[in-house]
């Protein structure tokens, strides 16, 4: 699998995709995301797994956004997500709101190939009450027990960033298990990797089981820091000054498009550019070790 | 009635607030076989890593966002697919309102979609108040913004008849003021205990439903020494992990 660049991997995504991304400390693609959109992406059906911030702000913020289906935004202690809400609050986003487990059931329907999947709780809510997808069934095996199910949810792409992958186009997730379940479900997985590893990820017995095949995967990029400003596991914290200025900024759309300018100038660019493969020696010696 | 009965337990005039909050949540959770503490959530991450000090290794905890007190290695759906199994028995939910029938709105004020204040989102409450048997209902803020006499959006409904499948449900709701019990078969909020230096009319004042009194409303009893030791040492290092700034600001020992 040859790696592509982190704009040529976002140019992967085509308008009014499903698109399915993880939760922060899974790993986010900001980096691909930035790309996006700087590319204008639009009408996306984003599905967050299952929850999102800065992410799913940034993008709603940058008009990318017609359909969220999510089961929480928040810039956690940064505080609330301001693209989000003044998108709730203008109707111009499309709001699926759902409830963690219900996220990942939909992705396990998919992952199955499998219409759909049931579900325990729920029931009584005003979730289930604006969701006309869920449904509410008898338990065929114990009539008078009523469970809800949801619709298999079939995403045309999964984009997360992880932390190596090989050049046969194997991606290593740790104990980040529910990137599988991404990869899985979703008609195409897009990955941007912190490191890029010589040899087979699959060849080593010790973490071939975190390990998504290339069987999955369409497409990766090498993109350092890709989860910037986010935090990426071990590697890096958060950028926390860049994020609390993001959120005195993007209360207005002015600000907001400010942040975006500031991402496209020379400062921000280089944490985002197109750096496909450019530290291979580093790499090799980090995975030695 | 202006004053709390009881006077403070000794040794306990140096806990501080959320000191106290810790210890209160840990006396909810004694006896648990496995507490999940949800994102966001340090006062009840400290109280269950409290509880499983105290329990000699009885208690299993699983905080959320860290590395070292979370052995989950099946992702995200790992919380959910314990909880429906029985395996997780106690969990914390707050709200941004909260009513006397203990229906929790994690989502917003007015009509939805288009709510005035939005709130994050429901998250996992609206599967896991149905499933895990002590549901705590954390919410420091007491006011009638928050205890509403209905709330605006049902994230995740209190007990009901209506013959669902539910194992859990609320078992206690604490906040900056005071303790509540849940009781089940009459559906109310029971007023258990006042936090040193308030009173029930302050906590009257500040809830818009209706609760029940229990028959004797004592002080909500504070840590000893003991305790105190406990949560500023072994309890703030292990908490640090996953929030370290909420563990900066707790005193050391």
């Amino acid at each position: 699998m040859n790696l592509l660049g982190v704009v040529e991997l976002a140019a992967l995504v085509p308008d009014c995709a499903k698109l399915v991304v993880a939760k922060d400390e899974s790993g986010v693609a900001m980096a691909a995301a930035f790309a996006l959109m700087r590319r204008g992406v639009k009408g996306l059906h984003l599905v967050t797994v299952p929850v999102s911030g800065l992410q799913a702000d940034m993008l709603i913020g940058a008009g990318c956004v017609a359909t969220l289906e999510t089961s929480g935004i928040t810039l956690a202690e940064f505080g609330p997500a301001p693209c989000f809400s003044r998108a709730v609050k203008s109707g111009s986003l499309h709001l699926k709101d759902a409830t963690c487990p219900a996220i990942y059931a939909g992705l396990q329907a998919a992952q199955k190939g499998l219409p759909f999947m049931p579900l325990r709780g729920i029931l009584e809510t005003d979730v289930l009450a604006h969701r006309p997808d869920w449904r509410v069934i008898d338990n065929p095996f114990a009539p008078g027990d009523r469970i809800v199910v949801l619709p298999a949810i079939t995403p045309d792409v999964a984009l997360f960033h992880a932390p190596l992958a090989d050049r046969f186009g194997n991606v290593f997730i740790g104990r980040q298990r529910e990137l599988m379940l991404l990869a899985h479900a979703a008609r195409s997985t897009l990955v941007t990797a912190e490191h890029i590893v010589e040899g087979n990820l699959l060849e080593d017995e010790a973490r071939s089981g975190s390990v998504i095949p290339a069987l999955y995967v369409t497409a990766v990029a090498h993109a350092p820091r890709g989860a910037w400003p986010l935090a990426f596991g071990d590697e890096y914290a958060a950028d926390a000054a860049w994020l609390a200025n993001y959120v005195a900024e993007a209360r207005s759309p002015a600000g907001f498009a400010r942040v975006l300018e500031s991402l496209a100038g020379a400062a921000g660019g280089a944490h985002i550019a197109n750096r496909a493969g450019d530290d291979h020696g580093a790499l090799a010696a980090g995975v030695a070790a | 009635m202006s004053a709390v009965t009881s006077a403070p337990p000794p040794c306990s005039a140096a806990a501080s607030p959320t000191e106290g909050l810790i210890y209160s949540i840990a006396r909810l959770l004694e006896g648990c076989r496995h507490v999940a503490v949800g994102a966001a959530s340090p006062i009840p991450g400290a109280a269950a890593l409290y509880t499983r000090a105290q329990s000699r290794g009885a208690t299993r905890v699983s905080v959320l966002g860290s590395r070292r007190h979370n052995a989950f290695t099946n992702g995200g759906v790992e919380l959910f697919d314990l909880a429906a199994q029985g395996r997780i028995d106690a969990f914390f939910l707050g709200g941004g309102q909260i009513d006397g029938a203990a229906n929790i709105n994690l989502v917003g004020t007015g009509p939805y979609p288009r709510t005035e204040v939005r709130w994050p989102g429901s998250f996992g409450s609206a599967y896991l108040y149905y499933l895990v048997p002590r549901v705590i209902l954390f919410r420091e803020e007491h006011t009638r913004r928050v205890f509403v006499p209905k709330v605006d959006f049902i994230s995740a409904p209190g007990p009901r008849d209506d013959g669902a499948y539910r194992p859990g449900g609320p078992h206690a709701m604490i906040t900056s003021l005071c303790l509540f019990g849940y009781d089940k078969p009459r559906r109310r909020f029971v007023l258990q205990s006042v936090h040193p230096g308030h009173t029930l009319e302050e906590v009257r004042d500040n809830t818009g439903f209706d609760f029940d009194l229990a028959p004797q409303l004592p002080q909500t009893p504070q840590p000893d020494t003991a305790a105190l030791a406990l949560i500023r040492g072994e309890v703030r290092e292990q908490i640090a992990e996953t929030y370290p700034k909420f563990a900066a600001q707790l005193a050391a020992v």
